[in-house]
């Protein structure tokens, strides 16, 4: 069989996206609603100190700590990194400084955006402030950012409740993650042949089984493989459930079955959905052949061909 | 030199249920945790080290919560170990505590699993649009149920089996406080006129989707001695892995499984695992599971797991009773689900298991799996501590 021509290496962007939700505890609830009311505040240790952003367990005792303190508005830059090109999500546009804010009264640093004109208007030892941001729901970003404001240092807190009217118990802390996803070589090649609606797999060359789709290794023998094989395209459902659960971003009615199929000279069953048959007349040694759609990537799903059921034996290897 | 024995000395676990919206993550574990340090009479000072599992980071979108827990868990100067192995991960983080005891690493070990299935979506989590591929699965659930499907055609196993095993656990969560289901009203005639989601799995032969957390203490021989409950012994324990697919794997009763067992048997030397365990807890989140792993576990020979279930053996007054507890099918904040296989394990051996205790348990299986039927980590623990 003549080798198939090295083929492009296929990559896409791939978002992972998702809305999480963060129960906040008493702790992270009081200090949220507090920056929503322009008030901020840390929690006092067992030896004294004044921790913000606030936790619920003391780190040297592990005890649970409760004690809130209400602590300034201003305060003194400890450390900075200078952000000269902001990204999406960040807390300004424009250049600033990502700084360690040590607000009067608290003992440790919040990290935070210092706004400032350049990165020579930055020192370690300034004094800012606090900025508030103009429409505040009780988030981090209710602080807007840090900015230059000279005055004396005010070290004292004052201890506070923690009590506020309508407190935020929690949040939406929406996250994503962009990749460019590949799925290799093996993959390409075998996505490539798809578009000639040819189903290629590999054959490993210790084991002999047929990998598809394939993956450019034996997961068996931990050797690569590289010989094309054609396999299908008629194939054997093996086995299969009737899908009764919409899927929020599929385009596909339901009920439905998911099978899986071993294509004729395949040594694994790939997955697809049976149509062309009433759902419930699908059965475990149906024949089906692939259906294509104008465009598609991959058969829209496997028909019955109309010949004969399958005997078990022929595929109880292949579930 | 021999290893040092393992005793677990505290168990401890949320009450699960389906969103805990009164605790942060944080607030959630510590419950766990404090349970289980007082099950031991110890205190944050005494534990050495912390080992943390948790399903996928995707599952919460906490990437990193060794990291995020460390003064929840009193962690600070001290060395914390995150364990990953999808859902089984519960079982594999107990046998990493474990192995540091038997390795005499450290002598008492504070281990914690944990799940908060509210504040994300595990379907999206298995889901996500990978560029180039099919999407046509429907989460866990759609991924099974051929397997499923695959057992009843191999075993020839009658269509109600599934719903004996449904039926079992959520009466056998009606003696736990903590299992998150207790659906007193609850029938056999229920369950199976309950929708099918993805034939041959019904609604209510599924686990819920649950928030909650489990932690164990584990001792050597000296913090056994000084403990002031009995502790339950760790006989044998491992792990096992192998591909999610690959020509000739057997969904139904997994290689990876059979082997993690005999390990485990060899371990604690049994030869006869029907008449020598007592009670078992496995990791069943769709409920077909359980005969399909008495047969992966040897329970039962091949074709014959669901005949124990029919006969009610696995019932929690049978010769085998199987997830006394109400298992996974009652309670599954994911993450931890395979840690409480391990600590139910321990509370019956230790006689601590309540209402569900079964009656003179001396020794019993915890088993979880993972991914897709592709890890799997088991303990065997006893009354006794084992010989030598």
């Amino acid at each position: 069989m003549t080798p198939a021509p090295a083929p492009e290496v296929l990559s896409a962007p791939l978002a992972v996206e998702f809305p999480f939700t963060r129960s906040l505890g008493p702790v992270q609830s009081a200090f949220l609603t507090g920056l929503r009311e322009r008030t901020v505040l840390g929690v006092r240790t067992a030896d004294g100190r004044v921790l913000l952003p606030p936790v619920e367990y003391d780190p040297v005792t592990a005890e649970e700590i409760r004690d809130l303190v209400e602590v300034g508005t201003a305060g003194t830059v400890t450390t900075w990194a200078w952000n000269p090109a902001p990204r999406r999500g960040q807390p300004l546009t424009t250049p600033f400084a990502w700084a360690l804010v040590r607000l009067d009264g608290a003992d440790t640093a919040l990290l935070h955006a210092l706004d400032a004109p350049g990165p020579d208007a930055v020192r370690t030892g300034m004094r800012v402030r606090v900025r508030w941001a103009g429409e505040r729901t009780g988030a981090i970003t209710d602080i807007a950012c840090f900015e230059p404001y000279e005055s004396e240092p005010d070290p004292r807190g004052a201890p506070h409740d923690g009590e506020f009217a309508d407190p935020v118990r929690g949040i939406v802390a929406p996250a994503r993650l962009d990749y460019v996803y590949s799925p290799g070589r093996a993959q390409s090649r075998y996505i490539a042949a798809l578009a000639g609606r040819r189903t290629m797999g590999e054959r490993c060359p210790s084991c002999r089984k047929v990998y598809v789709p394939p993956r450019g290794a034996c997961p068996t023998c931990g050797v690569a493989t590289e010989e094309q094989v054609e396999v299908g395209p008629r194939g054997t459902v093996t086995t299969f459930c009737i899908v009764n659960i919409k899927a929020k971003n599929l385009d596909i009615e339901v009920p439905y079955v998911y099978a899986h199929i071993a294509l004729d000279g395949a040594d694994l069953a790939l997955h697809g959905r049976i149509g062309g048959i009433p759902y419930d007349q699908v059965r475990m040694g149906l024949r089906v052949e692939p259906v294509w759609t104008e465009g598609g990537r991959y058969p829209d799903h496997y028909r019955p061909t109309g010949e004969p059921d399958a005997d078990y034996d022929t595929y109880k290897e292949l579930l | 030199m021999s290893k040092e024995p393992i005793a677990v000395v505290g168990v401890g676990q949320t009450k699960h249920t389906a969103a805990r919206r009164d605790v942060s993550i944080a607030g959630l574990v510590r419950e766990a945790a404090l349970r289980a340090l007082e099950d031991a009479e110890l205190t944050w000072a005494d534990i050495d080290a912390v080992v943390i599992g948790k399903a996928p980071d995707f599952f919460e979108g906490v990437m990193m919560p060794e990291l995020y827990l460390a003064d929840a868990l009193g962690a600070v100067g001290k060395p914390m170990l995150r364990v990953h192995t999808a859902g089984s991960v519960g079982g594999s983080t107990a046998l990493v505590a474990a192995n540091l005891v038997a390795a005499r690493v450290h002598r008492t070990v504070l281990t914690l699993a944990f799940e908060k299935q509210s504040e994300s979506n595990a379907m999206w989590g298995l889901s996500l649009p990978i560029p180039f591929q099919q999407p046509l699965l429907a989460g866990a659930g759609g991924f099974f149920a051929p397997h499923v499907r695959a057992y009843i055609r191999r075993t020839g196993a009658p269509a109600a089996i599934g719903s004996l095993v449904a039926y079992k656990d959520r009466r056998n969560a009606l003696r736990n406080p903590y299992a998150h289901l207790h659906e007193k009203d609850l029938t056999l005639e229920k369950v199976q006129a309950s929708p099918m989601l993805w034939d041959p799995i019904r609604y209510s032969e599924t686990c819920p989707s649950s928030d909650g957390a489990c932690a164990m203490v584990l001792a050597d021989r000296a913090g056994a001695a000084r403990a002031p409950r009995p502790p339950a012994w760790v006989h044998g324990g491992a792990m096992r892995s192998e591909p999610t697919l690959f020509a000739g794997k057997d969904f139904v009763s997994p290689r990876a499984g059979q082997d993690c067992a005999a390990d485990v048997y060899r371990q604690a030397g049994i030869t006869d695992p029907r008449r020598e365990i007592d009670a078992v807890e496995m990791y069943v989140p769709f409920s077909w599971y359980e005969p399909m792993w008495l047969e992966n576990l040897g329970f039962a020979a091949e074709g014959e797991g669901w005949k124990l279930t029919e006969s009610g053996v696995t019932g929690i007054d049978g010769d085998l009773p199987v997830n006394p507890s109400g298992g996974v099918l009652s309670t599954n904040p994911i993450g931890a689900s395979g840690m409480i296989r391990f600590a139910e394990a321990a509370l019956q051996v230790r006689g601590r298991a309540g209402e569900h205790q079964v009656e003179g348990a001396r020794r019993a299986l915890g088993h979880a799996y993972g991914g897709g039927s592709q890890f799997f980590s088991m303990w065997l623990v006893a009354a006794e501590p084992p010989a030598g």
